[in-house]
């Protein structure tokens, strides 16, 4: 099985961290509390010392997840400007998924639900 | 000769540190999971370890992408957390034990493990949050050896390599001549993936299959699997159960299953916990 035929997984390989190195190393950077800072202050100034390609610029300012994913990035260190632009891995997923944050909620707690009923919890 | 006393297998999601830190231990959301907790605690407080050894992925505090290792071994005599970005806490640092840790490295390095020695070792939440749950106040003298998985860049290391790894280093803990009781941790998972459109994906029947398989130690049902398969079937961060993995070799044959809880939702994950107990192991 490849990273081609798992369409619904995402496998964060050579391909992809190469395609996304600069974006992860300016997320990387978001770690330092100077480098938030930063970051919230002037983010294209912030993004400029980075070297982001413009599809990863494009997808950091439109706030489009599933645009920086295609763009290399890796949700571990997404995780962390998504932090500092106040957002959880909940708003995550329901950006990704084109839910509401509570619908994507509601589908969790739904499926704890449906595993309790079949004995699984 | 050190002995292993038992592992534990446990979720590490960043948002336990946060209800931790804010003690929601009875919020009704929070309450399934830590309730299951208390059975691993008074086991803990049973066997006594002194030293706990820690298989868990750093989520980019320590290692970025610009060197990742495969496996990473802390031979330091104290380890601190620290800013990780996205807003969670640190924790008071971590004694380690880097004269053991050096046994380790060296013993599973002469059984053909190619490891990173790390002299210098920040420990992130999947390290710090399964110590955080399992031991709410920590006892003064535990001493730590934390083993870095990768699980963030591909190519991983097989299931089955992780496995050999724990194998690796629980002989390496025998042939140790003092006499420490040592827990090995496996941290992560069970199933969830964060990332793309299938984000919010979890898998109740494979995480079954996979705490049945650790307790009965038929684990070809989980390293049969390529890690491609592994997060087909597990998701894109549930193939953190090659740590568990990496725990239940250390462990050796026949273990006894103490104890279990498996929880959905905590955040986006199917979150477990699970003692297994090493035979002929006194307390």
């Amino acid at each position: 099985m490849t990273t081609d035929e798992l369409p619904e997984a995402v496998l964060f390989d050579g391909s992809l961290a190469r395609r996304g190195y600069a974006l992860n190393k300016m997320c990387f950077s978001l770690n330092r509390p100077e480098n938030r800072a930063a970051l919230i202050a002037d983010e294209d100034a912030y993004l400029d010392r980075f070297g982001l390609t413009d599809e990863q610029r494009r997808a950091v300012q439109a706030r489009d997840v599933l645009g920086m994913l295609d763009a290399g990035g890796n949700v571990y260190y997404l995780a962390k400007l998504a932090g500092v632009l106040g957002l959880g891995v909940q708003d995550l997923g329901a950006l990704q998924t084109g839910t509401t944050v509570d619908e994507f909620k509601a589908q969790l707690l739904e499926a704890g639900r449906q595993a309790r009923a079949k004995g699984d919890c | 000769m050190a002995t292993i006393v038992g592992g534990i297998g446990t979720s590490h999601v960043p948002a336990i540190a946060n209800a931790i830190t804010n003690k929601l231990y009875d919020d009704p959301y929070w309450a399934p999971f830590f309730d299951g907790y208390g059975p691993a605690r008074a086991w803990l407080a049973d066997v006594r370890p002194d030293v706990a050894i820690v298989f868990y992925n750093d989520h980019g505090l320590n290692f970025f992408l610009d060197a990742m290792p495969t496996f990473a071994v802390g031979a330091a005599d104290r380890y601190e957390s620290d800013d990780e970005g996205w807003g969670i806490g640190t924790v008071e640092p971590f004694a380690g034990d880097a004269a053991l840790s050096w046994h380790l490295i060296e013993t599973a390095m002469a059984a053909d493990f190619d490891l990173t020695t790390c002299q210098e070792m920040l420990i992130d939440h999947g390290f710090w949050v399964p110590m955080a749950l399992l031991w709410p106040e920590r006892p003064a003298d535990l001493k730590v050896v934390p083993i870095h998985v990768n699980t963030v860049q591909h190519p991983l290391a097989s299931a089955a390599r992780c496995e050999a790894l724990g194998v690796a280093i629980g002989d390496a803990v025998r042939s140790w001549p003092g006499d420490e009781r040592v827990v090995v941790f496996g941290s992560g998972g069970l199933s969830h993936q964060l990332e793309g459109r299938r984000a919010g994906f979890l898998n109740p029947d494979f995480d079954r299959v996979c705490l049945d398989a650790l307790a009965a130690g038929t684990t070809a049902t989980i390293t049969k699997h390529t890690i491609p398969e592994l997060v087909d079937l597990a998701g894109s961060q549930g193939v953190e159960v090659i740590n568990w993995l990496a725990m239940r070799g250390a462990l050796g044959g026949d273990v006894t299953e103490v104890h279990r809880n498996y929880h959905i939702p905590i955040s986006n994950t199917a979150a477990a916990v699970q003692v297994l107990a090493a035979s002929n192991v006194s307390s």
